[in-house]
């Protein structure tokens, strides 16, 4: 599948999400500034971590309405695929097309460590190299991933099976000392209602060959290059 | 508020929803307790714009700072915003 990493100004994880679906994943791969306004094809976009335009105003908030982002949007409300990395994530946000917002870490502090997730869906193609109750370990490094909306909002979250990845201890309970960011209801990780957008906080790029010494996050970019005809599809709602 | 050629200034504060937990605040709250105002009560730590623009009359200069704070200036999820108007 033809990927499409998006960089803007301040990206700093476009070329290790590029080595990973290239060179490991074998998958034509492609940098699309954030100045352009077509996805030139390309199946998934991916909108990777970094600081862009120095997280002026909200992080993520700036890029949200750069010119390549309405093709973006375009791209995922015609079920195209699109996998936002942390401050990709925040972009998906801020746009849009994820709810929620972030908020500064719980403790104030940039947080860079292993972390470990729950896999809460595996009927989404993103997930399909995971059991639900997975627990997998990743890298974060955010100084903004504490996730929240309204209560209402999470409860609906909730009930469509939307909460991809929570945080959870190595045994995977929910734990609040493994919430490192404070996040509500330990999310790290959600996805649109139709499955085919996906956002999360932890960087599977960077634990994805053996020689990293983890390689828990290559599963989620062999899913999101999965064969599928380009779409994810509606999928029967794990959580109803 | 008009200014000469129908010029506008707003002032948009943009503070975290009160119900929001504000970690920035509470930190300054903290320092400012550990240097020894303790009468403080609570700090909210918010951000502030001004936005110099050009409308046919003030309605149009109100929609506008509007639409700009829904859309950019504030996070309705966890921001509230207010606008005032400054003279130059």
């Amino acid at each position: 599948m033809k990927c499409g990493i998006v960089v803007f100004p301040g990206s700093n994880c476009d070329h290790d999400v590029y080595h990973v679906l290239n060179h490991v994943l074998g998958q034509e791969t492609t940098f699309l500034w954030h100045q352009e306004t077509s996805l030139e094809g390309c199946g998934l976009v991916v909108l990777p971590g970094g600081f862009s335009y120095g997280d002026y105003l909200r992080a993520g908030s700036m890029a949200a309405h750069s010119p390549i982002m309405a093709a973006v949007r375009r791209h995922a409300e015609a079920g195209g695929r699109v996998l936002g990395i942390c401050n990709g994530f925040q972009m998906l946000l801020e746009t849009g097309l994820l709810p929620g917002a972030m908020r500064r870490n719980r403790d104030l502090r940039f947080l860079s460590v292993d972390v470990h997730l729950r896999v809460e869906r595996d009927d989404l193609l993103y997930c399909s190299n995971y059991r639900r109750g997975d627990v997998l370990r990743m890298p974060v490094a955010h100084a903004e991933g504490n996730y929240v909306d309204t209560g209402e909002a999470l409860d609906e979250l909730e009930r469509r099976g939307q909460v991809v990845f929570r945080y959870v201890d190595a045994a995977g309970q929910l734990e609040p000392a493994a919430n490192l960011n404070g996040s509500e209801r330990a999310i790290a990780g959600i996805c649109n209602a139709g499955g085919n957008v996906l956002g999360l906080m932890p960087h599977p790029e960077r634990c994805a060959e053996e020689m990293l010494g983890n390689r828990d996050g290559l599963g989620l970019l062999a899913g999101a290059v999965a064969a599928g005809g380009g779409r994810v599809g509606a999928l029967a709602a794990a959580g109803g | 508020m008009t200014l000469p050629d129908n010029r506008f200034v707003a002032r948009v504060l943009v503070y975290p929803r009160a119900e929001v937990l504000d970690p920035q605040g509470r930190a300054i709250e903290d320092a400012l307790g550990r240097i020894g105002f303790d009468g403080v009560r609570r700090i909210r730590a918010g951000k502030s714009f001004e936005v110099a623009l050009e409308a046919e009359d003030e309605r149009q200069a109100t929609e506008a700072v509007d639409r700009m704070c829904r859309k950019l200036l504030a996070n309705p999820i966890v921001e509230d915003y207010t606008v005032e108007w400054v003279s130059e």
